[in-house]
């Protein structure tokens, strides 16, 4: 370490000064780059939330309007027209399909990484082989199954229909934590007797805690945004926060403001879940094939 | 292995014991396996033998007289049919044209976020958030106070430059539900392709700077060769995800104008709600699951080398 840093620091001061200038103009440069691409990327979500604060006048103007009195009357508005079930049914689906995802994930990735069973590659491959299918191609099925167990618009469908959809993702994410144990420390305490509960309670689930967090994020993500399942399996009582966003969709101009309230009241849980574990969201997102 | 199997044949009673141990052994490795392998086939493999099943059947549901057999019908129907062949190819091109644009993007970001500079957490915090939004909410947010003919950020942007006024959504319909779609997916592939720079040996790069070579060169002869499993993953997950676009096209443009936007899962929801045709809407479902699977087949087979390369499992 020490004789790298010399020659670096040996090397500096014979670079001609117009090079390390050149690379510092150069930094700033791309620098600049990034915020302008970010700015960009970045700027629906912020005039999202800037509109969501407007009056109804102020949010449909030419030229857009970024100076007004900002109110909350829109997200008061959005409330008084019912959106207050539309979030809870959204909250109960997707806590208890992460849940149950949770529950049922946990114990197969384990039966495919710490003790694998026999055709582990082919499990593992079925599970991921399921995600490649196209759900719209088996939704004659389970929309007249569910019909005709009187399931429709009921928020356990949708829990059963979210474990299902997330299952194979958690299975993978799941698996690539255990495979992050330490082998030596799980051999260390099968020698000092640990049975099974022990070594599991005790050894692996300290290791694979942040693991089973991040799962739960990716697979909440999932759940909270589902659209296809919710228009199509639910109408009044177990409809879901995007299924209440379909009532803004012929709003010529009218209601641009409280679109925007409900838009950002959907979307701020996921947001600040994502901005806060940016990190896993790499790792959950690729299911685990990239650490 | 084959002690046991000549232990078998003989029916040795010590080896049969040592065989039911085996048996149990390997029952109480399935066994914390098995409610999610049921689970999964119950709820995800059942409805498309059931769709196949409805596929031969001549069933709507609002018609009396249904359900009778009709054998392949349907299909005949199916691949005669001007709409199916218009879905088909809009599928192929927002998936295509989607992934490709923002993986590209993605691509250009994650190499801006690889170096130093001021900010660069708020900057990475930012260009992931519009991942993060409800893609129904996107959807529509983007077709109103984006696109809007007279009101929109985007036709304002545009007049800067003394370009007129373009009424996007009704004249660019595949534009904008690409457009929305690209918004979306660009910041997942930036965070595959930004693990990948991450994961790179800075070594190998100092030293192919000190050779003398210049940036470009050591991005195209080090960090692409390196990226490929990256960019391979980033394509595969996000043409799983975008392959079934039905949020957007739902919220802006309904499959419209006529069926200027309709894909596949849209063109199989109108088919089975809005036509209450379960027979064509299976028949569909089946002939997209087909494809599907050539397609998915085809391209594990051969571009993709990391899922394979990363199942090492210990033993």
């Amino acid at each position: 370490m020490a004789t790298v840093t010399g020659t670096i620091s040996h090397r500096r001061p014979r670079q001609p000064l117009g090079a390390a200038v050149r690379a510092r103009l150069g930094a700033i440069a791309w620098g600049s780059v990034a915020w302008l691409a970010a700015i960009i990327f970045f700027f629906p979500v912020f005039w999202m939330v800037l509109t969501s604060f407007k009056p109804e006048s102020a949010a449909y103007t030419s030229p857009p309007k970024f100076v007004f009195s900002p109110t909350l009357s829109q997200y008061k508005q959005v409330f008084d027209a019912g959106m207050g079930p539309f979030l809870a049914n959204s909250a109960i689906s997707t806590v208890i399909s992460v849940l149950l995802v949770l529950v049922l994930a946990t114990p197969a990735a384990y039966a495919l990484s710490m003790r694998p069973v026999e055709k582990w590659r082919d499990v593992l491959f079925f599970f991921i082989s399921t995600k490649m299918l196209p759900v719209v191609a088996a939704i004659v099925p389970i929309y007249l199954a569910v019909r005709d167990v009187g399931m429709l618009d009921s928020i356990p469908t949708l829990i059963v229909l979210y474990t299902a959809m997330n299952l194979p993702i958690a299975v993978w994410m799941m698996r690539s934590f255990f495979l992050e144990v330490p082998g030596e420390i799980l051999e260390a305490a099968r020698m000092d007797g640990a049975d099974l509960r022990h070594e599991l309670s005790e050894v692996v689930l300290p290791v694979v805690a942040p693991g089973l967090a991040a799962t739960a994020l990716i697979c909440a993500i999932f759940s909270w945004n589902e659209f296809f399942f919710a228009v199509t399996l639910t109408s009044i009582r177990a409809a879901t926060m995007p299924v209440f966003l379909v009532g803004f969709i012929s709003s010529e101009g009218l209601y641009w403001a409280k679109l925007a309230a409900a838009a950002t009241l959907a979307s701020v849980p996921v947001l600040i879940a994502g901005w806060i574990a940016q990190r896993q969201l790499v790792r959950g997102l690729s299911m685990g094939a990239i650490k | 292995m084959s002690a046991t199997a000549v232990a078998q044949r003989l029916k040795l009673p010590r080896a049969r014991g040592r065989d039911a141990h085996a048996r149990r052994e390997a029952w109480t490795r399935r066994l914390p396996l098995l409610p999610a392998l049921l689970f999964t086939i119950i709820v995800t493999q059942i409805p498309f033998l059931l769709t196949l099943f409805y596929s031969l059947f001549s069933w709507n549901l609002a018609k009396p007289g249904s359900p009778h057999w009709i054998g392949l019908q349907n299909y005949g129907a199916v691949f005669t049919d001007p709409v199916f062949f218009a879905a088909l190819l809009h599928t192929i091109e927002i998936t295509f044209i989607s992934v490709l644009i923002a993986t590209v993007f993605g691509l250009g970001l994650a190499v801006l976020l690889d170096r130093k500079f001021i900010g660069r957490g708020i900057v990475r915090t930012m260009l992931i958030s519009p991942f993060l939004v409800m893609p129904a909410a996107a959807a529509l947010l983007w077709k109103t106070t984006m696109l809007d003919p007279v009101y929109g950020i985007v036709n304002w942007v545009i007049g800067w430059f003394g370009i007129s006024p373009v009424a996007f959504v009704s004249v660019h319909p595949l534009g904008s539900v690409i457009a929305t779609v690209v918004w979306q997916w660009t910041p997942f592939e930036m965070l595959i392709l930004l693990a990948g720079l991450q994961s790179q040996d800075r070594g190998v790069l100092e030293a192919a700077r000190v050779d003398g070579a210049s940036a470009l060169a050591s991005f195209r002869e080090i960090t692409l060769p390196h990226l490929r499993s990256y960019l391979e993953l980033g394509v595969l997950l996000g043409a799983i995800y975008v392959v079934n676009t039905f949020d957007a096209i739902y919220m802006i443009t309904q499959g419209g104008p006529g069926t200027a936007t309709t894909n596949l899962p849209f063109y199989i929801y109108q088919r089975a709600f809005e036509g209450f045709d379960i027979g064509q809407a299976a028949a569909l479902g089946v002939v997209t699951v087909v494809g599907t699977i050539l397609v998915a087949t085809v391209a594990l087979r051969t571009m993709f080398s990391i899922f394979i390369q990363d199942n090492t499992a210990r033993a």
